[in-house]
């Protein structure tokens, strides 16, 4: 009870922080996500070379104080690649979740409020689109499409909107029940806005924590499309495509060339997930404690 | 009557489902590269012995017209052909498949074996060192990349170490298969007493099963450990503890039994992850399954073995879900009245 009251006492946004805080490990993980974004955007500053500029004289360098995670064979420096890779990797995560939460959301917002026949067909449809684990999906879809970067982004998006349609449909299912949505069709507030204004961000919160998992879900996904080799495309500097080039290099020892891309997906899935669990516990204080 | 009708409500809620899936497999057809009749009239073709093949295959028809012979040839078992090996995808796909059986069921046994137990031992001493460090190892499990596992499994233990034979296919070079009985080579070795082979396949099974299973740990920890807590709160193991027996049996006669029957769920789901963790697992190992047969498919832009790869995994997906659904029914009463 006390901690309603807490709410409407305070912004959520400082509260949110406030907790966060609590939290130690999603902070880190928070700070993370922060660093690596900053080290994206600010990557010609950051990074110590350009990351196409070959050095004939430092191919295949193992790690040293001037090329901290080695080269490769071209002798591109890997740190820089890394970095400048972090650009497509979160961008497109970003995108992708983006996309699927408009559309995902919107839709369910609409199908949930409106319910019927239309909002039956729609389940159906998004049964059929779960039936698809994700990947092979994205796999699907990115073959079909062709490999660039935007169609990469398009492919998560579709195999990510079921999750947010579900989750917002159910939400609304609860909330047109309320009494306060009842209050505002008595007073004849017009459909749409009863939906996007009254309604729709009372689901917001199991959204935003959906979507920072589902952030990290995408970024493995995408890593994943383009260590088989579709998707984004060498030379470009991406993650994945960065451990494929790594992996021929395995069996004559070259161990940093497939193990920095790869940490770089991990710590960042990781950290998604992290942020994801500890957002979990600040905005659906049911769910504290269970993991 | 409960059950029977329990079954056949499912099976008629799995229809919709199937026909959408192979309405969004059938769509792919027409987004994926390669006009089948461009693949079957040859590079040389000319734009009229093309149309005609495009007459011929049926591909100027009305869409819904296409539909129904794509959904009636997939049923009769015509997947289309290969265009880089030249056979019907069908005939590849039964050759390949035993390979990716035998991968995949490694990995559920390696997801189960570790998993559960995990998942008890996270439960029984929550909020200790045992829980956090189960937490952490489930949470890496996923946010490995699993090409990234695979990778370091082939660094450590074949380039380093030297134990693991070279990540390339089922069997070392000049070691003749089993008599083909199952196709799983450990399976067939082992009835067919055939030692070298059953310990070259097991060998070369290791680290791929090792792979995959490991990023199947998690979910099955997570949800035994979620069930076993919510089960070690109730009335009836709280009147074990009361009625003063042994913890040993409250927790792994009473408790346990009760929290394998989620399992039973959560191996449906552990099936998708692992069909689709298998694309890139089998790639990293050189393992001749479906999954890197839809890869190389991939690079080389052919379409029929993607899309019928992409339709039998969610077919699979599916069929493997209605399985579950009707097992758990099966085992635990309460989900068919409900």
């Amino acid at each position: 009870m006390s901690e309603s009251l807490f709410v409407s006492s305070s912004t959520a946004l400082t509260l949110m922080w406030q907790r966060l805080k609590q939290n130690p490990l999603s902070f880190a993980a928070l700070c993370v996500i922060v660093l690596i974004a900053t080290a994206a955007i600010f990557a010609p500053l950051v990074a110590p070379y350009a990351p196409d500029a070959t050095d004939a004289t430092a191919a295949l360098e193992s790690p040293s104080w001037r090329h901290p995670l080695g080269t490769d064979e071209y002798g591109r420096d890997q740190l820089s690649r890394i970095i400048f890779a972090a650009r497509v990797d979160l961008v497109v995560a970003f995108a992708a979740t983006l996309i699927a939460v408009t559309i995902g959301g919107l839709l369910g917002a609409i199908l949930g409020y409106s319910r019927g026949w239309a909002d039956m067909v729609a389940m159906r449809a998004v049964d059929a689109l779960m039936a698809f684990p994700a990947f092979v999906l994205a796999m699907g879809i990115t073959a079909g499409l062709g490999n660039s970067t935007t169609n990469v982004a398009i492919a998560i998006s579709i195999t990510q909107i079921p999750a947010y349609l579900r989750l917002t449909r159910g939400e609304m299912l609860r909330l047109r029940e309320m009494e306060y949505a009842d209050a505002a069709r008595t007073v004849g507030n017009p459909t749409w806005r009863i939906v996007l204004i009254h309604l729709l961000p009372n689901c917001l919160p199991p959204l935003i924590v959906q979507a920072t998992l589902a952030t990290g879900f995408a970024l493995l996904t995408m890593a994943s499309l383009s260590f088989i080799g579709l998707g984004i495309q060498p030379p470009q500097s991406e993650w994945g495509v960065m451990a494929a080039e790594g992996a021929s290099q395995i069996v004559t020892g070259e161990w940093w060339l497939f193990l920095f891309p790869g940490l770089a997906i991990m710590i960042s899935v990781l950290a998604f997930n992290l942020v994801g669990d500890g957002l979990r516990d600040l905005l659906d204080p049911r769910m504290r404690g269970v993991r | 009557m409960g059950f029977f009708y329990y079954v056949t409500r499912r099976l008629a809620l799995a229809l919709p489902t199937l026909f959408g899936v192979s309405v969004i497999c059938f769509t792919l057809t027409y987004l994926l590269p390669g006009n089948p009749a461009m693949v079957k009239a040859g590079p040389f073709a000319t734009p009229e012995h093309l149309a005609e093949m495009e007459r011929q295959m049926g591909l100027d028809r009305p869409w819904p017209e296409q539909y129904f012979r794509y959904v009636s040839g997939t049923v009769r078992g015509d997947l289309g052909e290969s265009a880089s090996t030249g056979r019907p995808v069908s005939q590849d796909f039964l050759q390949r498949l035993p390979a990716t059986l035998e991968l995949n069921l490694a990995s559920l046994l390696i997801a189960i074996v570790v998993g559960i137990p995990l998942g008890v031992l996270s439960a029984v001493h929550r909020d200790t060192f045992i829980d956090h460090l189960g937490r952490v190892v489930g949470i890496a499990g996923v946010a490995m990349p699993s090409f990234l596992t695979g990778l370091l499994f082939v660094y450590v233990f074949f380039y380093m170490l030297n134990i693991a034979p070279s990540p390339l296919g089922r069997l070392e070079s000049g070691i003749e298969p089993p008599q083909h009985v199952t196709g799983l080579y450990v399976i067939d070795s082992l009835i067919t007493a055939n030692w070298t082979t059953l310990r070259s396949s097991l060998h070369q099974l290791m680290l791929p099963a090792a792979t995959l299973g490991l990023s199947a740990i998690a979910p099955v920890a997570r949800m035994v450990r979620s069930t076993m807590l919510e089960i070690l709160e109730s009335d009836y193991i709280k009147a074990a503890w009361a009625a003063g027996l042994p913890r040993r049996t409250v927790i792994y006669r009473d408790a346990l039994r009760n929290a394998l029957i989620p399992v039973i769920t959560i191996s449906g789901i552990v099936f998708g992850f692992l069909m689709a963790g298998n694309a890139v697992v089998e790639s990293v190992f050189s393992w001749p399954g479906i999954g890197n047969y839809a890869v190389t498919a991939l690079l080389t832009k052919d379409s029929a073995p993607i899309q019928s790869f992409i339709l039998f995994v969610a077919v699979t997906c599916v069929i493997v879900n209605l399985a579950v659904d009707i097992a758990y029914g099966l085992v635990d009463p309460r989900i068919r009245l409900s």
